[in-house]
């Protein structure tokens, strides 16, 4: 065990110098219109907002308030081209357009990872090797579908639905848009899509892609904005399906909203994994998938493992080699390419983080923080472990999103399995034990969508993606991402 | 076996307790350290800090004075081409070979290395190993690399590769102690992490990966797992133990990914020749290379980088 005399030293001694990724090749303009029927126009209102860099609060851009009118006009956009020449086009052609938006979302890999850690806050590293790629492996995955949905489903035909209204948030904004607007042109609908209010500008560059993809105006349509354009959007009578990502609180307006009327809809909602260490899992590799499960991206992850269930007997060794852990991770400027965590995405949400902080600490909780330096300027929070909290604290029960993970113990399995079934959000989870047996146990009775064992945090198109209970409804990826995006009949 | 039975005051640990070790983790870990973007100052640093930390190798059954002299040599005289470089940490060679290095490195603060116990198969008596062991502590070597009997570890003879190393140990006296697990040969990162602890239970003031002599050597996966078990022995004994990768590390990029590796598992106090050595030969001309090409922002010819 460490102790004041054996502590190991992380600080000072060999440290990284400054690496950035260089911003001279990416092209941002000063001010982008609504992409709407292939073309940027301005909104009916005239009226803009900034877009800001959370880890300096520079100004970026500035991109339009979509207002109803607005609205109005995409998606009546949507619905011109799906009548028009998306229904009647052959599915092999479909797929060609998203074959080839895969194809330059990779040739301009390099200039989205910046714009996306620019705008967003993420860590350079993590834009260019997890959101970008896996984004474009979204559209190849799809385009491949495009023609092969009669073989989606056995014995029935599967039939577009007509014009899907999408609204992503801002936590993978490239990667969302992605995970919305793939299946959908794939299985022959078309998209109004709203990014997130502090994220808009990957998707301004993907508008940008879809333009010179040659994709027929009105197929995809990007209008930015803020709560009352999502709204508008969902709640649009002419729309046939609903995507959205985000919060619970939200989530539960949009389905109250839907409620009565012939929409189709999917939600993808928050989370409160259970991450849960045996006794004999491999400890340092464990421990290395906290960090992943938690940190990676800043904690603003819907399937962050945020809860940490460890066995008692290794409960000490794990949290010492946790804060060991913690103090390596590199806190700064999301553009440099050592850094480990970024940038909190915008001061709401870090004012939220920090409130849940104070909240902790009354409650009883002895708070843990790595003791690395952070930017003077920007959104910043350090990695923060709450030990001494049970399953009754709000800590423990509510959705931080962000870099605070709470950490219980616990004696048996079925201890383990309870606890981390007990809570009304159920996305994800994580198990970690040597023993191939216990992995099928665990996963068998977690209730949550997806289940990672003895890793976190993985992500692939071809495997489907979505929660129980009050983390969402429907599934995005994979086969099973189809069944959103289509209506099924008879086979004749 | 037979083992004549040695008194050691340490004794042999409880490997039912050693954590088990999963390799696609281990692989996931290793892939961060190499994506650490290394430049400027840091990487200048980085070198230097790798040069000093080298030693030296040559084990050849063709190896004659003649070599060693010039290997010596090369050690003191890195690159005189540039000033203020560090010098490497040691001269690694034969047993037989120690006094024509100790000759050629006398004054200078380079230290000899010996291999010991029948290096590389280990395939010998216990006394054979350990009059090996003495012959190259009496011929004034400053350390000594040992190999565990990978035989008996694989058959499950814990105890014997316990007292075998205790047995070098006490050989050695007050010279310190390498001990080599030859990962190669273990086959599994469970093993190499169980190997990795019998050794520093037994004595060991090195624990080393590889005699160079089989593939594969060193990887960054087994160095990461025997660094854990480093600490953990850390924290249990407070005693802190050295590590050596070696064979298979040519290139100053991969000895800066090790480094970085250090850095985040061990951290400061075992970023010094003291506690890390590159067992390489190669490695110290692509250092300087990279020196030479970070101060002048060029890459030289390989001819202008002396080959002893």
């Amino acid at each position: 065990m460490a102790t004041p005399e054996n502590k190991l030293a992380f600080d000072g001694g060999w440290e990284y110098a400054a690496a950035p990724e260089s911003t001279d090749h990416i092209k941002v303009k000063k001010r982008y219109g609504l992409f709407i029927d292939g073309n940027f126009i301005a909104p009916e209102k005239g009226r803009y907002f900034d877009t800001i860099n959370p880890a300096n609060e520079e100004k970026l851009s500035r991109v339009a308030m979509a207002s109803q009118l607005d609205v109005d006009k995409a998606v009546k956009a949507a619905r011109k081209a799906y009548a028009g020449p998306w229904s009647r086009m052959k599915p092999k052609e479909r797929g060609k357009y998203i074959y080839r938006i895969a194809r330059i979302m990779q040739e301009r890999a390099r200039e989205f990872a910046a714009i996306e850690s620019l705008d967003g806050g993420k860590p350079i590293r993590e834009s260019r090797d997890v959101d970008v790629p896996l984004a474009s492996a979204h559209f190849f995955y799809y385009a491949g579908w495009a023609d092969k949905l009669e073989y989606a489903f056995p014995g029935r035909t599967a039939k577009a639905l007509g014009v899907a209204g999408q609204v992503i948030p801002w936590n993978f904004p490239l990667l969302m848009a992605a995970w919305k607007i793939a299946p959908a042109l794939a299985c022959g609908n078309t998209v109004v899509l709203k990014p997130a209010e502090t994220t808009p500008l990957t998707a301004m560059k993907l508008a940008e892609v879809i333009a010179d993809a040659g994709l027929p105006g009105g197929v995809v349509n990007i209008i930015t904005g803020a709560g009352d354009t999502g709204s508008a959007l969902v709640t649009h009578p002419d729309v046939d399906k609903v995507a959205f990502t985000g919060s619970t609180n939200v989530g539960r307006i949009i389905q109250r909203a839907l409620a009565g009327s012939n929409k189709k809809y999917t939600l993808e909602l928050g989370g409160k994994a259970a991450n849960i260490i045996f006794a004999d899992a491999a400890i340092d590799q464990a421990v290395e998938g906290i960090v992943n499960g938690i940190f990676f991206n800043q904690g603003h992850v819907c399937c962050a493992g945020s809860r940490l269930f460890v066995q008692e007997s290794v409960a000490d060794e794990v949290v010492q080699k946790l804060k060991d852990r913690m103090e390596t991770l590199i806190v700064g400027d999301p553009m440099d390419k050592n850094t480990d965590i970024g940038a909190i995405n915008s001061r709401m949400q870090l004012e939220k983080i920090e409130s849940y902080l104070e909240i902790g600490q009354q409650e009883g909780g002895t708070m843990h923080q790595s003791s690395c330096s952070v930017p003077d300027a920007g959104y910043w929070c350090r990695p923060t472990i709450f030990t001494g909290v049970s399953q009754s604290n709000r800590v423990v029960q509510e959705e931080i999103f962000g870099p605070v993970l709470a950490i219980q113990t616990f004696r048996t399995y079925s201890e383990a399995m309870s606890k981390a079934n007990n809570t009304p959000y159920g996305l994800s989870g994580g198990v970690w034990t040597d023993k191939g047996s216990k992995i099928f146990k665990m996963t068998q009775g977690l209730r949550a969508g997806v289940v990672w064992a003895n890793t976190f945090n993985k992500f692939d198109p071809t495997s489907p993606f979505g929660g129980y209970k009050e983390s969402g409804v429907g599934r995005e990826g994979g086969l099973h991402g189809l069944d959103a995006y289509t209506k099924l009949g008879a086979k004749k | 076996m037979s083992v004549t039975a040695i008194k050691t005051t340490s004794r042999i640990p409880d490997l039912s307790t050693v954590p088990a070790v999963d390799e696609v983790g281990v692989n996931e870990r290793v892939a961060r350290f190499q994506s650490r973007s290394i430049k400027s100052s840091s990487k200048v640093e980085a070198l230097k800090l790798i040069l000093s930390m080298i030693d030296l190798t040559t084990l050849e059954g063709m190896d004659t004075p003649g070599k060693v002299r010039q290997l010596s040599q090369k050690a003191i005289h890195l690159h005189d081409a540039m000033p203020n470089l560090p010098h490497v940490a040691a001269v690694c060679v034969y047993p037989m070979m120690v006094p024509v290095a100790k000759e050629t490195l006398k004054g200078h603060d380079i230290n000899v290395a010996s291999v010991a116990t029948a290096f590389p198969s280990g395939m010998s008596s216990l006394q054979v190993k350990l009059d090996d062991t003495r012959m190259a502590v009496d011929a004034g070597a400053n350390e000594i690399d040992m190999v565990i009997s990978r035989g008996a570890f694989l058959a499950g003879e814990f105890a014997y590769v316990f007292d075998e190393i205790a047995a070098v140990k006490e050989a050695c006296g007050d010279v310190h102690l390498k001990v080599i697990l030859e990962t190669g040969e273990l086959g599994t990162l469970d093993r190499v992490r169980r190997a990795s602890v019998l050794a520093m239970h037994a004595g060991a003031d090195f624990i080393k990966t590889s005699t160079g002599k089989i593939q594969p050597a060193a990887t960054m996966q087994v160095t990461l797992v025997m660094l854990q078990a480093i600490k953990d022995y850390y924290y249990e004994t407070g005693r802190m133990v050295g590590m050596k990768p070696a064979g298979g590390i040519s290139t100053a990029k991969l000895a800066v990914h090790y480094l970085v590796m250090l850095r985040e598992t061990l951290g400061n106090a075992w970023m010094t020749p003291e506690w890390f050595r590159f067992g390489a030969s190669s490695l110290a001309n692509d250092v300087l290379m990279q020196l030479r090409k970070q101060s002048t922002g060029i890459y030289q010819s390989a001819d202008y980088f002396s080959q002893d």
